[in-house]
């Protein structure tokens, strides 16, 4: 059976991360992910990221994956650093630590790695309406996926559902590729993302309807229209239904964070609503309760892209220095600045409701 | 047909002219697409939306998430059934086919 001693689960901007930290202490690295390219949803981004320097403020999402990648292949031809991309890590056995994985749809094999970095990213909400299950409706990611990766456009005119940063991003980044955007829906009374991102969309005449839901799609095979509806304060329904003309409808109501995985390892797991979801209990260097297991990135809570990358930094290095007593100097001098720019990416106003939720699942030490 | 790609964009260059062209079936019909890009890509740019029927209701179903969790976009490929076809790379001849129901597995020979 293959054996390591870091498997990273998860190629996206934390596991990457995770896996350039961890190779950086000598140690040998693996890493998997499902898709057929690295880098998750960082390589999808078209915008600007904010924050200070350390965190590649002023520069586009998918230029901070090509940097990632530079390193990640430096050391990948020091021999140390070994990528399965297309590759979909399907189980995690804690009697004897062994994971299981499939390469594309065929071929299935074991690993067994001394320390694991579940960086394992993501999946999108949805809300139930009639005919949501018909094909025009797109998670905000695929949308991403087939028109930022890919080239391909979505669909001539789509209706945006969620005016949180990823569906305000995602409708300017529409509109970049010669989409039509009909309208973004928010059933809350207030924009969720960022007034700059809200701004440039307001500026090139997209209506935004606040206090409205989406009730119907429309369509018999695939989506041919919508109805949505004003809600009131108590999100009932309220006025008169508008059609609203459209071939796509993209959902950005929220992700929550991929955590079977943890589940599996018999991780000590909470729901917090303000990390979106189930994620697991954690110590400050991103250690579970499993002494084998640590976490980083969206898996860890939702967040963005720049703590995704300082957590899992940190998850990586800290994994390697359980391995490698000199790394231990390291973890220490790195992970106080690491810390330090973790604090800064969550002050304020905006970091609020996660600093919130993450107060519910940090712990000091697990001893 | 022609493919409705994206062409001028303000930030990214995807340099389709640069991708290998390879031909491919759907439900028998001939089509092109690049080597390598997943084949719900492919065919989304080829104007299909319908990749296969629902078991129980028979309700239409497509792509969704992208990123190989959903399995919205099952479909059968090379006879094979269930394949994730957001993550899996088109190959030049391939037979891709709409699946109808739950998808039946071949003994192998």
């Amino acid at each position: 059976m293959k054996t390591t001693e870091i498997l990273v689960v998860g190629g996206g901007p934390a596991g990457l991360s995770a896996a350039i930290e961890a190779a950086s202490l000598g140690c040998d690295v693996v890493l998997m992910d499902s898709d057929l390219k690295l880098g998750g949803q960082l390589i999808k981004q078209t915008h600007k990221f904010f924050g200070s320097r350390e965190e590649f403020a002023g520069t586009r999402g998918f230029e901070i994956g090509n940097l990632l990648f530079d390193e990640v292949e430096k050391y990948k031809k020091e021999g140390k650093l070994e990528i399965f991309s297309n590759t979909t890590v399907t189980g995690y056995y804690k009697e004897d630590g062994i994971v299981s994985y499939t390469i594309g749809e065929e071929t299935y094999d074991l690993i067994k790695p001394q320390r694991i970095v579940m960086a394992t990213g993501a999946q999108e909400k949805r809300i139930a309406f009639p005919n949501n299950d018909l094909p025009g409706v797109y998670g905000a990611g695929a949308v991403q996926t087939l028109m930022n990766v890919y080239g391909v456009a979505p669909g001539e005119k789509v209706l945006m559902i969620g005016a949180g940063n990823i569906g305000l991003i995602v409708s300017y980044q529409l509109m970049q590729a010669g989409v039509k955007v009909a309208g973004i829906v928010e059933a809350m009374p207030r924009i969720g993302g960022y007034w700059v991102h809200a701004a440039k969309i307001r500026r090139l005449g997209v209506p935004i309807y606040l206090q409205h839901t989406i009730t119907e799609a429309l369509g018999d095979k695939v989506i041919e229209g919508a109805v949505i509806q004003e809600i009131d304060n108590t999100f009932k329904l309220v006025g008169e239904p508008m059609k609203i003309d459209c071939d796509t409808i993209c959902m950005a109501i929220g992700l929550t964070p991929t955590c079977e995985l943890l589940w599996s390892a018999g991780c000590e797991m909470k729901f917090v609503p303000q990390l979106c979801g189930y994620v697991a209990r954690r110590d400050a260097m991103m250690r579970t309760s499993h002494p084998d297991i640590w976490v980083a990135g969206d898996a860890a809570g939702i967040e963005e892209a720049s703590a995704a990358m300082v957590e899992g930094r940190i998850a990586g290095l800290a994994a390697a220095a359980s391995l490698k007593p000199e790394g231990c100097q390291m973890l220490k001098e790195k992970s106080t600045d690491y810390l330090k720019r973790l604090e800064n990416l969550r002050a304020g106003e905006t970091g609020a409701k996660i600093r919130c939720g993450l107060e519910q699942v940090c712990c000091e030490c697990w001893g | 047909m022609t493919r409705k790609m994206i062409k001028d964009h303000p930030i990214l260059n995807f340099e389709h002219e640069k991708k290998k062209v390879v031909k491919f079936t759907f439900d028998g019909r001939e089509m092109e697409g690049f080597e390598g890009e997943p084949i719900a890509a492919a065919l989304h740019s080829n104007g299909v939306q319908v990749y296969r029927i629902t078991p129980k209701h028979e309700r239409t179903r497509g792509f969704f998430c992208a990123i190989g969790k959903c399995s919205s976009c099952f479909m059968i490929v090379d006879g094979v059934p269930n394949v994730r076809t957001c993550v899996t790379a088109l190959e030049a001849g391939m037979k891709v086919e709409t699946q109808t129901g739950m998808g039946i597995l071949k003994p192998e020979k």
